[in-house]
């Protein structure tokens, strides 16, 4: 019991590369499941870093999300820390079941592998405009400008029924709320100006209805205004950050790996399996995601006691040399199944399917369109988001 | 082998229907899991991938 001064203080974060977690982090994998402490106050939690005890806790139901996050496992405060100290009515991944199940299911009808198929060309014709753009803009341009922000905010925009014009605020906004150099009070801000935006248009949709996932909740009996207005919230900013930083980190590592990208040039059928491995290796939601303890609970013999911090890393799990050989490389053609750069458990990503169309088809028609494409400055010159909720690069200066 | 799903533990992930959509579909206004064929011969892998790889242990498989 008085081993206080044996838990180490948080959970490395800060890299020393580019596309690898810190080398802190995944020493203590050794230990995959384990306490350390928490900011600021120094108070004792959990941090995961294996990846089937990471899977274990994520499936478990009594590691919930519903509770108030107080500590934080970085010194900068975590996401969850922020969010939770305001949670918008409706925004599901910090409700617990059966709230949790009500709302999710409200939207998970539009997630679909079938509609995201039906979506494909809708989604390619997006990409192929943005490449258009792309070249217009040249002979150099910002990738993250020009493509990798617009193709995901065009998609959730026209899905949700949010006009794209309004994007410069939204955009802004969702930024703010995730920059973790911002102190918590500011993030809020952000994210209530999001909400107050989300709230005038629900009423509007409501008034005159579009072929839109937003006028769908806005006429529905059993959603208050607030709750649509919560979960148009969370897609919007869910829906295009994180896509939008995959799509720029994973062109970045790519054009870092020519060889890979040589046996994508080869066979583009290894594009679906690319995608996961890229997911896996680059884990832009970088900071872990966290759980509170709701009842005392026992797994693999270690004590869990109601209302301690758990933060499961994804970044370290996915670099699990238990499952993955040779983790630490980047190989477009192993089995990456069963990352967990989506989470698991009932919160796992509710927009995983739509992100795997828009990514599949925008690193393809990419390197298809723009076949010299390559980095218009030194990499060690591309501003990378440290300190971000989800890692990328700031932008991505390219040229062909 | 027989595959059982359990729609009330289904979060909609999609990975069933994505991994082995021969036998798995979504339903198609909350997208939960719809079993299309309960059979599939032992250590079948798209069948074993799919309950693998449920986030919420929805699909479970029977001998
Ligand atoms: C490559 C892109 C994406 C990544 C890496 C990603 C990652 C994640 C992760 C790790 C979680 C789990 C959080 C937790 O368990 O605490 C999550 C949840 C979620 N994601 Fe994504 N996501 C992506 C794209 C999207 C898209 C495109 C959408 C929407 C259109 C979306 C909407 C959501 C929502 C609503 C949740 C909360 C689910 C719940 O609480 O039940 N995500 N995502």
């Amino acid at each position: 019991m008085s081993h206080t001064e044996d838990v180490p203080f948080g959970m490395p974060y800060r890299r020393e590369t580019r596309y690898d977690p810190p080398a802190g982090l995944l020493q203590l994998q050794e230990q995959p499941l384990r306490r350390i402490r928490y900011y600021p106050d120094g108070v004792e939690g959990w941090l995961a870093t294996g990846h089937a005890l990471s899977r274990r806790i994520l499936a478990d139901p009594r590691f919930v999300t519903g509770e108030r996050f107080v500590h934080s496992p970085t010194e900068l405060p975590h996401v969850f820390v922020s969010i939770s100290e305001q949670v918008p009515p409706g925004f599901f991944l910090f409700f617990d079941p059966p709230e949790h199940t009500r709302l999710r299911r409200k939207v998970t009808g539009v997630f679909t592998v079938k509609r995201m198929k039906e979506l494909e060309p809708r989604v390619a014709a997006i990409v192929d405009e943005r490449i258009a753009a792309l070249k217009a803009a040249g002979p150099g341009a910002d990738l993250v400008r020009e493509f990798a922000l617009p193709v995901p905010a065009l998609v959730i925009c026209e899905m949700l029924g949010v006009p794209y014009a309004d994007r410069d605020a939204f955009q802004r906004n969702s930024a703010d709320m995730l920059d973790l150099a911002r102190s918590v009070e500011d993030r809020n801000k952000s994210m209530a100006e999001l909400f107050g935006y989300l709230m005038q248009l629900v009423p509007a949709k409501r008034a005159d209805p579009g072929d839109d996932l937003l006028s769908v909740l806005a006429a529905d009996p059993e959603l208050h205004d607030v709750e649509t207005a919560g979960v148009g919230l969370i897609l919007l900013v869910a829906g295009h950050e994180t896509t939008a930083n995959m799509l720029a980190l994973g062109t970045f590592a790519l054009l870092e790996h020519p060889g890979q990208l040589a046996r994508l040039h080869d066979d583009p059928a290894l594009w679906p399996a690319a995608v996961e491995e890229l997911l896996r290796y680059l884990t832009v939601a970088h900071n872990g995601v966290m759980r509170i303890v709701k009842e005392d609970a026992e797994i693999d013999g270690r004590h869990f006691r109601a209302g301690e911090h758990v933060t499961v890393a994804l970044q370290a799990a996915n670099r699990d040399p238990g499952k993955y050989e040779r983790p630490g490389d980047l190989d477009v053609e192993r089995d990456a199944q069963g990352h967990m750069a989506f989470g698991h458990g009932l919160h796992q990503c509710v927009g995983q399917q739509l992100a795997r169309v828009e990514m599949r088809i925008g690193f393809a028609k990419l390197f298809e369109a723009v076949p010299d494409l390559r980095l218009a400055v030194p990499p060690e010159e591309i501003p990378m988001r440290s300190d971000m909720a989800v890692y990328g690069v700031h932008t991505l200066p390219v040229e062909w | 082998m027989r595959i059982a799903v359990d729609r009330e533990a289904c979060t909609s992930a999609g990975m069933c229907a994505l991994t082995d959509p021969a036998r798995f579909d979504q339903d198609e206004d909350d997208g939960r899991v719809v079993l299309l064929e309960a059979e599939a011969r032992d250590g079948d892998p798209d069948a074993t991938a799919a309950a693998e790889l449920c986030p919420s242990g929805a699909v479970t498989l029977h001998w």
